[in-house]
């Protein structure tokens, strides 16, 4: 009825005019992207990308995308842990202004940023004593990116964190481990694959950041000027070289996202659920199949 | 007293008290939402209680309330915690499950592996050390959650319905390997199950909405039951009224009956007769000394061979023939007599 | 079946061209009395002023406008943007446009702004002349060479022989002045026309060897443009007396006509 490979298939009741509207969904993401890829100058691709200042802006990106993700996972961890586990008020207040940037133009994240670190900034007074720059630094790129993907990892991890594992860690209790060995060996372990997740996330959106870094941290070949800001700049005069660092972004960025979404569902779930089910009826001794 | 316990959660509206000794096993059971799972919570230290007070050989759980402010985490207390789901912490082995206990304690890994092997050997799961719990059975996992909480050396063990997820294969040889264990070293275990009260403990303690109903040795528990649940539990009809004369005065009016030792007339007491001493009537049989009760039937089920007949609140077993000589069908009006000759009556 | 399969098919390619046709409406241009200037985002006071008059003296013709880079609307009108008038801040993107075959006739240069250093106020880093620029440890923030200003400032530093080394290579002059006014750079390099336009926020260091870099103003008719006529006298007045004056007062320099 439905077409030559329903033979097996279980019924999905999907009525066909949805399936029209997920295409049309489909092309409204894939349709431009294809149309960039149609006019990459193919014939002068590989020297466009690695051109001085494309190399130099596609290696600072990776390295403070690294950085960055790296800082996340330092800080994010422990908040998505108080998040998902504490118990306190204005609790909510914490989560949603966690949350913020993930809905925050990142201009204005620059702004924000520029407020706090830069040399009238709230702390600029404080890092000036210090003998540091922050400004036009490449730590500023590194400061920006982690303001905006923090966010992709805190939920993820709490996800993570709430859909199991505080069983386990009330069992690890009456075990006799400290709060310090829960943790360690049991809540981290249990949540790894979220963390994997939530990494890559935050890594993928540090690499595509732009309008924090560029309020904030300023463009300067090497020290600032991430791929998508030589991009944005390249625009001004070679739109084929933007065109083609533009696609190595994007690759990056799909290796990146199949990376995070290379399996869907988690282990840990399964071993529960055949945890708490037993498949086959358990004989004495005997072995499962 | 090895284990003394007093407590009160105000917001589960929770309040008991209970103690063991060295090898003692209570069996604490209740109706669903009674509070047996916060018992354990609050004894493990997973729930603070708002007040109340507990030694586990000679140190302190806790000691709230009163101006008191003592409390001793969960991993300081020795108090193992087994689940109804076994919970292995899926990214170990079960070895390295085993030895999780002894090794947060500072056990070297070596040392600890030792000992978790040997654990293993005990619960007849040597076998499965290398395994990780996605590749055991139910009972398989629940055998190595008992080495587990066992190895951890706990000084009391706290089980909340360890065989309830168990199929009927497995449970037999887990209550076995728990009869086993259990034996000399104190232990609480919640079940649903008279058996596991029967052959794992020494005392059955039931909870009701959050209070202990009653508690004593569990075949007097079950002979003479001083709680409707635990009067469920024995199977036996269960009838509280006042005492008056020979038998008791309740809502649905005198019943006769007998008792060991007289009743000091307007008792609180109880009357309390097995299914299988009631019969069924069409129509009202007067006869002395005979009790006889009007009822509707709510159910009819099988029991054994035996067909129980349910009806305000009373049981009666009767054969599958008298069934259909009887015409017995749900909402019909029946007598289910009894004669007071099988009617213990007892002070509650 | 098969007869029930098309409406499905058909309806999004439905709602995507009625969306799409809804985008498209925008800047029509006019054969109805509008007049459509594209124009580079410098000029959007003088422009708006000079509008005003435009119209006075042109009744029944409306003007609108898109202030934006210059490259974004030259990229815009090779898409096939409809418009009437382009001013372009900077020669060569006009002449990639010509060459384009966008452009009706000559452009012609009607203004041209110079470069001027832009500290902040107060002066902190105590910033005199160009050559001060080139201090070591003054944080200086420059357009990046691919665009205007930024090659603008490159001229000029080639012409004294000064090596600048900005700490930050910005796309726009806005980038330029939003880092001055914040107070993370000790000086930037602007147009006269953007200090002015920024006016207390920031203060202005006019310098003499800025004058080897001039940068001209051209504006053009476009040859799709339906009000050829309305379009030239626009020109007209931007190069006359009335439009030199009111750039002028923005900081333009007169164009070289």
């Amino acid at each position: 009825m439905t077409g030559g490979h329903a033979g097996r298939q279980a019924y999905t009741g999907v009525p066909r005019w949805l399936y029209a509207l997920a295409v049309l969904a489909a092309l409204v993401v894939v349709l431009p992207l294809a149309a960039m890829v149609a006019r990459v100058n193919w014939a002068n691709f590989i020297p466009l990308v690695t051109s001085g200042p494309a190399l130099a802006a596609l290696g600072l990106s990776l390295r403070t995308a690294a950085a960055s993700t790296a800082l996340c996972i330092v800080l994010g961890v422990p908040l998505a842990v108080v998040l998902a586990r504490g118990r306190f008020p204005l609790l909510g207040l914490l989560r949603a202004m966690v949350l913020l940037p993930l809905v925050l133009p990142p201009v204005v994240g620059g702004i924000a940023l520029l407020y706090t670190f830069g040399r009238q900034g709230l702390l600029g007074g404080a890092i000036e004593v210090l003998g540091l720059q922050i400004a036009f630094s490449t730590t500023a790129v590194v400061l920006a990116q982690t303001f905006v993907a923090l966010p992709f990892l805190v939920v993820s991890l709490e996800g993570a964190l709430r859909t199991g594992g505080q069983r386990y860690e009330a069992v690890a209790a009456t075990l006799g481990a400290s709060p310090g060995t829960v943790f360690r060996r049991v809540t981290l372990p249990l949540v790894l694959p979220g963390l994997a997740s939530g990494a890559v996330l935050s890594f993928a959106r540090s690499l595509g950041e732009f309008g924090a870094t560029l309020t904030f941290a300023g463009s300067l070949q090497g020290v600032t000027r991430t791929l998508p800001l030589e991009i944005y700049l390249q625009r001004e005069t070679d739109p084929d070289a933007a065109v083609a660092l533009s696609l190595v972004l994007v690759a990056v960025a799909i290796a990146v996202v199949a990376l995070a979404y290379r399996r869907p569902g988690g282990k840990v779930r399964n071993q529960q659920a055949s945890g708490e089910r037993p498949t086959t009826a358990a004989t004495p001794g005997g072995a499962l199949t | 007293m090895t284990f003394s316990f007093q407590a009160a959660v105000d917001e589960r509206g929770f309040d008991a008290a209970l103690s063991l000794g060295p090898t003692d096993t209570v069996a604490v059971m209740g109706p669903n939402g009674a509070g047996k799972s916060t018992l354990l919570s609050v004894i493990a230290g997973l729930v603070r209680p708002d007040r109340g007070r507990a030694e586990l050989n000679g140190r302190t759980l806790f000691h709230l309330g009163e101006g008191w402010e003592r409390w001793t985490a969960p991993h300081h207390r020795g108090t193992a915690l087994l689940a109804q789901e076994p919970l292995l912490f899926p990214h170990l082995t079960a070895a390295d499950n085993v030895a999780f206990g002894p090794r947060s304690a500072g056990t070297p890994r070596r040392q600890a592996m030792e000992q978790a092997v040997r654990w293993l050997d005990d619960v007849e799961a040597g076998d499965l050390a290398d395994r990780r719990p996605a590749e055991l059975s139910g009972g398989q996992a629940q055998r190595v959650a008992v080495a587990r909480a066992l190895a951890a050396d706990p000084g009391l063990l706290l089980l909340d319905e360890p065989m309830a997820a168990l199929d009927i294969h497995s449970a037999p040889l887990l209550r076995r390997l728990l009869k086993r264990v259990l034996a000399d070293r104190p232990a609480i275990i919640i079940t649903h199950d008279v058996l596991d009260a029967l052959m794992l403990a020494d005392r059955v303690v039931i909870l009701e909405s959050g209070r202990i109903a009653e508690e004593g040795p569990t075949r007097q528990v079950l002979q003479k039951p001083r709680s409707a649940f635990a009067a469920g539990l024995a199977g036996l009809n269960f009838v509280v009224g006042t005492s008056a004369g020979d038998g008791i005065l309740a809502s649905r009016g005198h019943i006769a009956g007998h008792s060991e030792d007289p009743v000091p007339a307007g008792r609180p007491a109880v009357a309390v007769f097995p299914p299988s001493a009631v019969s069924v009537f069409l129509t009202d049989a007067h006869g002395s000394p005979r009790n006889s009760f009007a009822v509707a039937i709510t159910d009819l089920e099988p029991h054994g061979d035996q067909v129980r007949v349910r009806g305000g609140g009373l049981a009666a077993d009767i054969t599958p023939a008298a069934l259909t000589d009887l015409g017995l069908v749900p909402g019909m009006t029946v007598h289910l007599v009894v004669k007071a000759a099988a009617v213990s009556v007892y002070p509650l | 079946m098969k007869r029930s399969r098309k409406p499905a098919a058909v309806l999004p390619a439905l709602l995507l061209t009625t969306a799409l046709a809804g985008c498209a409406g925008g800047g029509g241009t006019g054969s109805n009395g509008t007049l459509t200037v594209f124009a580079a985002a410098s000029l959007k006071s003088s422009f708006t002023e000079i509008a005003e008059r435009f119209e006075a003296e042109n009744p029944g013709i409306t003007v609108t406008f898109s202030f934006a880079g210059s490259a974004d609307l030259a990229t815009q009108l090779s898409q096939g943007a409809p418009a009437d008038v382009f001013a372009s801040a900077d020669a060569g993107t006009m002449a990639k446009v010509q060459e384009a075959g966008l452009v009706h006739g000559e452009p012609r240069d009607f203004a041209t702004n110079t470069l001027a250093i832009t500290v902040p106020p107060g002066n902190p880093a105590g910033i005199r002349s160009f050559a001060d620029l080139g201090r070591p440890g003054t944080r200086l923030v420059a357009c990046a060479p691919q665009v205007p200003c930024g090659a603008a400032a490159a001229r000029v530093a080639d012409s004294t022989g000064t090596v600048l080394s900005p700490v930050s290579e910005e796309n726009s002059v806005t980038d330029v002045l939003g880092k001055v006014i914040s107070g993370e750079a000790d000086a930037g390099l602007v147009y006269v026309t953007d200090v002015r336009s920024a006016g207390t926020r920031v203060e202005g260091i006019p310098f003499p060897e800025a004058s080897a870099a001039v940068n001209p103003y051209p504006a053009a008719v476009l040859a799709g443009s339906r009000n050829e006529a309305a379009a030239g006298r626009f020109l007209d007045l931007l190069a006359g007396p009335e439009g030199q004056e009111v750039l002028a007062a923005d900081g333009f320099g007169p164009g070289p006509v």
